[in-house]
């Protein structure tokens, strides 16, 4: 009986809060830890649109990993953008022609509206004087970093470490797989995921650094504000890209082009743009860049195309069973 | 020898239950009741009013609406399933009838996330059926279909499972003096069978809506994820657990784990009374 009242409670709720039907609408389909974010952003373009074209949009957010979100607007799931944090995720919609071929020129900064980079979040204090990738490479630092099989982040820290030691040995790969080996083999755990990592790092206090996301490393920070993490941004890494890109196939179907096109386009207006960097991510406008400076040191920022030649060849070379990635593991 | 062992047997008895018991205890604490107390005391560790705030968020409470809404379809069609199952076993020889038992029990040995990708590869877009189904405009993926479907799949045996033994044990006797007194089928089932069964059908239907209320290795391949949509109350806890709001995140949970406790005191009640 009670039962009964709390779900006729419950449903009334439910009808109550569903959204009067709006003339336009769209899905963003978006990578998991991105709620905050576009919980921010979607209210900017709606008042823009608003202003624009007088009419009311509707923005529906879908989160989870990215390389399941790929999976499921492959079979069906009705995304009308994807707003990634894997290229190569976009590159399967492309594949499978639900993305047009050229995405990557569709928008400018190869349609990564922002981005971020691996970097490093110590121990209060920075007791180990982690300063740089060297570093991770010594024998008394442990590093937490999730593993680079299952996760999309762990990768990019191991593409990071790897493009950092080519860089210090003339693109020595024999030397660079060495130094890559010596951090992996003083890794104690390898989780799943980024989440599960940062649990590792901060709740069973394990390792000496967390590597992730530099934008992350802020959040990580605020969250366990009691514990005094540092964030530590190396003087080198690898440009983390962000992509996004219209689902064409969905958004002609859906008749949202035009809105999915445009808010795509929006995220690298200045007012979305300072929305990103107050959420620690690198912007690509100048101006908000500027003056967000103080925020995110200097870097220098290697790319996926110019070390590694592209995410086909990363696939091939390094990812494939047998690859660069398993003898590295091996050393451990 | 003999006596001193005797002796001593009574006092020997008493301990290891004592310890025994203590140990059940302690273990029960520190594997069940100390989360339990955690997910309530992490809901409300920024005090009563973020609590409200976190659950009175939108699409909190759409989740949770969602979810009340799976179970409501999903429960009743699931009594309606075991009952006919059950009766069927438990009544008829047929051929294919131990095939039938055994099937019905698949979902129990399954794990939900292959139900969930079998689905998904049955209706997806690059699906079997999904061609005629977008040829159609007809959405099961991604959408209330499709969560409603994986989550029968997985609660499929339990009411089944309770109803059919105790029809097994009870016989068709009374069934057969009603009919030869001139009742009808629907009066047989009505004032015979279902008083028979009604304390194993309820018992069953409160597992049922348990399972069907947590869903979410299956529902989570369906799914979509679309917040304000086809979020279920699981979904939404994973979701903000994994956005670092760990409050948000014991807030809904809070709310799941009220709602399996509740169905905890129903199923005690019940079993009091069986």
């Amino acid at each position: 009986m009670m039962i009964t009242k709390l779900r006729v409670a419950a449903l009334a709720l439910m009808v109550g809060a569903t959204p009067a039907l709006a003339q336009d609408k769209i899905l963003n389909v978006s990578y998991d830890i991105a709620r905050e974010l576009f919980e921010a952003l979607n209210p900017e373009f709606q008042a823009y649109w608003k202003e624009k074209t007088g009419k009311d949009v509707t923005i529906d957010q879908s989160h989870a990993g990215s390389s399941k979100q790929a999976r499921a607007i492959l079979e069906g799931l009705p995304a009308d953008v994807v707003t990634f944090n894997q290229e190569t995720d976009v590159d399967v919609l492309a594949k499978n022609g639900l993305v047009a071929e050229n995405w990557r020129e569709a928008l400018p900064n190869g349609a990564s509206p922002y981005y971020s980079l691996p970097a490093f979040l110590v121990r209060k204090g920075n007791p180990k004087g982690i300063k740089d990738w060297s570093d991770l490479a010594r024998d008394d630092v442990q590093s937490i970093f999730p593993n680079p099989k299952t996760s999309g982040n762990g990768r990019y820290t191991y593409l990071a470490a790897y493009a950092y030691a080519l860089q210090e040995n003339g693109g020595d790969q024999a030397k660079a797989q060495e130094f890559v080996g010596k951090i992996f083999a003083n890794v104690p755990v390898f989780d799943t995921g980024g989440r599960a990592a940062t649990q590792t790092f901060a709740e069973r206090n394990m390792g000496d650094v967390l590597i992730t996301f530099e934008a992350e490393t802020r959040g990580i920070a605020k969250q366990y504000a009691d514990q005094g993490f540092e964030a530590v941004t190396p003087a080198t890494s690898l440009f983390a890209a962000f992509p996004v890109a219209v689902v064409t196939e969905n958004a002609e179907k859906n008749g949202s082009l035009e809105v999915s096109t445009e808010y795509l386009k929006w995220l690298y207006s200045p007012e979305a743009q300072e929305t990103l960097a107050e959420n620690n991510f690198r912007t690509t406008d100048k101006d908000v860049s500027a003056k967000h400076a103080a925020d995110f040191p200097e870097v220098k920022l290697l790319t996926v195309d110019d070390v590694f030649g592209g995410w086909a060849k990363i696939n091939s070379e390094h990812l494939a069973e047998g690859g660069i990635l398993d003898k590295v593991f091996v050393n451990k | 020898m003999s006596v001193t062992a005797l002796t001593h047997a009574p006092g020997q008895s008493r301990t290891v239950p004592r310890l025994l018991i203590g140990l059940a205890f302690v273990l029960t604490a520190i594997f069940v009741v100390a989360p339990l107390v955690f997910i309530f005391w992490r809901a409300f560790a920024e005090g009563w009013g973020t609590y409200v705030a976190n659950i009175t968020d939108p699409t909190t409470l759409h989740a949770i609406g969602l979810t009340t809404l799976v179970a409501l379809i999903v429960v009743p069609v699931n009594i309606g399933f075991g009952i006919a199952a059950a009766w069927a076993i438990a009544r008829f020889r047929f051929p294919g009838r131990k095939l039938l038992m055994t099937l019905i029990e698949i979902p129990f040995s399954i794990s939900p996330i292959i139900a969930g990708i079998c689905y998904l590869l049955l209706y997806g877009r690059q699906g079997l059926l999904g061609p005629w189904l977008a040829h159609h405009d007809l959405k099961i993926m991604f959408a209330l279909p499709g969560i409603v479907l994986v989550t029968m799949f997985v609660t499929a045996p339990f009411v089944a499972r309770e109803v059919l033994p105790l029809m097994q044990a009870q016989g068709s006797e009374q069934e057969e003096a009603a009919v030869t007194l001139g009742a009808k089928g629907w009066q047989v089932f009505s004032r015979v069978t279902l008083p028979n069964i009604r304390w194993a059908l309820l018992y069953g239907a409160v597992l049922c809506t348990a399972r069907a209320v947590g869903e979410f290795g299956g529902v989570s391949v369906v799914s979509g994820s679309i917040r304000g949509q086809t979020n279920t109350l699981p979904l939404q806890i994973e979701l903000m657990f994994n956005d670092l709001n760990t409050t948000g995140a014991f807030a809904a949970a809070s709310t799941l784990t009220v709602i399996a406790l509740v169905v905890l005191v129903i199923k005690a009640t019940l079993e009091s009374r069986r």
